[in-house]
């Protein structure tokens, strides 16, 4: 179990969370490590393909459509997947969501289950929930069996454990697993959790399982991991119960020939995941026999009925932003005080919150544009962040007539620039102009600005923030491309 | 045991009209077949569907692809096939293997002990020290393969539990691209279906490749020309 449990209506701001994590320099290093690394790898493989602009259009548009299209295809997916064997279920939000799981949960006999690395399952705090009913959930991610040890939070979302390095891990195992005479190598912590878990998994008779991709045409479900940990969660249990957001449908097999191309790339530098499985119903004599699926709005369909929003929900959640972000590779992710960090998480909380909660997130950004650079489906994520600025600021000011009616005003502004990317590009000039008169050169003649103006104070009230570059990462990006080096 | 299935089910219910109506009213109106299926055929698609190597780089690909992710691989004629099966599992010192009911006999060397899988359990899949298995396609430009609950490849816990993987791949079954395999596999979507790019790894410790976490942790493959 995690030790207390990343939920923004709990956690604290941004900013303050932030001040805590620039303090602690290991895991600002072991991040740095980790996204450094990721990025590289990612470069190397998206570099190989001639085509890759060409995918993220067709990603772009497979995941704009399937919104148009929701009720359809999430009908469709049911009716398939109900005749090939499977029960599927739906729950409005969080709460119904945990019931539904812990129900069928206990209506399979087991008190332990064991589950895959699951993103939406942390969103609604689904471990916590089994736990108060008497079952024992064991994570059997290596990632997440280190936070779950660790009684830790996850800070990425493909690799949550990035902020701990092998020292720390070691020392998790040997207290945890007791195994005072462990080893402190990758292969010896690896070792340990293969032996640590394969008992559990020739034992425990229920399975817990997120899902990335839901097949409407067939009614299959596509998971994609490295380690087998997935494959030995799908396929060996006598019950599986798949949890997923009503945002993870596909419409038909075929689109799968983009999505798991661009999926592996982007979020660990892969050219294909180790291990993809796809599995349809129940299949007499393979696999559990009995399997549920629960499909999972909270919040998401308000997410849809926002114009400027909706594009959030075309994430395939493959972290790539997260990696890019000069705030999230400073901050770490639990400084977001939810699941979801980097870019992505600060667009997508605050929206599953409905704005309630995490309004600080929004702001979490430099808006340098490297997130949607990366972004497989070409999520406009400045944009987006720009839209709920401007949320914000409307929401704090109802009433209060005209006092914040600037901010209002310049996010609305900042928000039209962001639909176009010539506009975009104008303002990151422009911006380099207009922030002159709030530098100030350090000793090293370095630029800092220490205030900012209104709203966009919210980031410089925790650090200085170096001074726009003079060149854009979009023109760098495009010289270095020219220059071939 | 029956008010748990009880209580999911009257939630659900009520859940599915509503999660319904919020996405008619936020996609401003409900969609339906026609409707969908026209716009899908729409989507841009301008993406390489189709090889443009050669058949003999493509199997090039597919070797310097599956080595780059730790896999063993050796090309073979047809007929000497069950030669290079008792050489390789000499070499990594297996004797007793798991095979799926369906798997072609002549591809079975004398002098090792091969059992038929009639759905053992976990455990006892547990104890064998290998699993040899054919496959459906493999894609050069990724290093993957891709098996099937079919005769010759069988369950997906046969080809999971055991700690070595011996893969047979035939030449004709090679594609260059992604597009190409999901085209193939498209008829037979339903059907269990595991991808899999070198053996089982990780790279949650300070992003180093390890070999091995759950799954087999040595993949053999013979590429039968
Ligand atoms: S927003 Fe884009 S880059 Fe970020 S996690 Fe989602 S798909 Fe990946």
């Amino acid at each position: 179990m995690s030790g207390v449990a990343l939920d923004p209506k709990t956690a604290p701001v941004f900013p303050m969370a932030a001040r805590t994590a620039l303090a602690d320099t290991q895991m600002r290093k072991n991040v740095r490590h980790a996204t450094d690394v990721i990025q590289a790898k990612r470069a190397r493989v998206v570099a190989e393909m001639p085509d890759w602009q060409q995918l993220r259009e067709a990603g772009k548009q497979i995941r704009q459509h399937t919104m148009e299209h929701l009720d359809f295809y999430l009908e469709q997916f049911e009716e398939n997947c109900t005749r090939a064997g499977g029960v599927v279920h739906w729950a409005r939000d969080a709460e119904e969501a945990r019931k539904i799981v812990t129900a069928l949960v206990k209506a399979s006999g087991s008190d332990e289950v064991i589950k895959i690395k699951s993103m939406t399952t942390e969103e609604i705090h689904l471990n916590d929930a089994l736990e108060a009913a008497g079952i024992h959930a064991y994570e059997t991610d290596l990632a997440e069996l280190i936070i779950q040890l660790g009684e830790d939070q996850p800070s990425h979302i493909v690799v949550p454990a990035l902020h701990k390095n092998r020292q720390q891990i070691r020392e998790i195992f040997q207290r945890k697993m007791n195994l005072p005479e462990l080893g402190e190598t990758p292969q010896d912590l690896a070792d340990a959790a293969r032996m640590f878990l394969r008992e559990k998994f020739l034992r425990i008779k229920t399975g817990v399982s997120g899902a990335n991709f839901l097949i409407a045409e067939t009614g299959g479900v596509c998971i994609v991991e490295s380690e087998g940990n997935g494959r030995m969660c799908l396929t060996l249990p006598e019950t599986l119960i798949t949890i997923a957001g009503i945002d993870k449908v596909v419409p038909r097999f075929q689109d799968l020939e983009v999505l798991l191309q661009l999926l592996p790339r982007s979020a660990t530098g892969e050219r294909m995941n180790p291990y993809n499985s796809i599995w349809t119903g129940v299949k007499p004599g393979d696999g559990p026999q009995t399997f549920h699926v629960v499909l999972m709005d909270n919040a998401r369909t308000d997410i849809l009925a926002d114009k400027e929003g909706r594009q959030t929900l075309n994430c395939i959640r493959c972290g790539a932003c997260q990696n890019a972000c000069p705030v999230y590779r400073q901050t770490g992710g639990q400084a977001y005080g939810s699941v979801y960090a980097g870019p992505i998480g600060a667009i997508l909380t605050p929206q599953l919150q409905q704005m309630h909660h995490a309004q600080s997130l929004p702001f979490a950004s430099s808006l340098c544009g490297a997130c949607y650079e990366v972004c497989p489906v070409k999520i406009n994520i400045p944009e987006v962040l720009i839209h709920l600025r401007a949320k914000v600021v409307n929401q704090n000011t109802a009433g209060i007539t005209g006092l914040f009616d600037f901010e209002a005003a310049a996010m609305t502004a900042m928000a039209m620039i962001f639909k176009s990317e010539r506009r975009f590009r104008a303002a990151q000039r422009l911006g380099r102009m207009a922030e002159t008169p709030l530098v100030r050169k350090d000793g090293q003649g370095v630029g800092w600005i220490s205030w900012l103006p209104g709203m966009l104070g919210g980031w410089t009230q925790v650090r200085d923030l170096q001074e726009m570059p003079k060149e854009t990462f979009r023109d760098w990006w495009e010289r270095r491309g020219k220059n071939g080096n | 045991m029956g008010t748990d299935m009880t209580t999911a089910t009257t939630i659900s219910t009520s859940a599915r009209t509503e999660i319904l109506r919020r996405i008619s009213v936020a996609n401003g109106g409900t969609s339906d077949a026609a409707a969908a299926g026209a716009a899908w055929e729409h989507l841009a698609r301008e993406y390489r569907r189709k090889a443009v190597l050669q058949p003999e780089s493509v199997l090039d690909l597919l070797e310097d692809r599956l080595r780059d992710y730790d896999a063993h691989v050796e090309r073979v004629r047809r007929g000497d096939v069950a030669d290079v099966v008792a050489k390789m599992l000499a070499t990594r010192g297996k004797r007793r293997m798991v095979i799926p009911a369906g798997i072609a006999p002549e591809w079975l060397p004398a002098g090792f002990e091969f059992v038929a899988d009639e759905g053992m359990t976990a455990i006892e899949l547990d104890g064998f020290d290998g699993v040899m298995t054919g496959s459906t396609v493999a894609i050069a430009e990724t290093g993957t393969v891709v098996l099937q609950n079919v005769p010759g490849q069988g369950r997906r816990a046969v080809t999971l539990v055991p700690d070595y993987h011996l893969c047979l791949v035939s030449a004709a079954d090679v594609v260059e691209t992604v597009p190409e395999a999901m085209e193939g596999l498209r008829g037979k979507a339903e059907l269990a279906t595991t991808f899999f790019s070198g053996p089982s790894a990780t790279a949650d410790i300070e992003m180093t490749r390890i070999k091995g976490v759950h799954g087999p942790r040595h993949l053999d493959v013979i590429l039968i020309l």
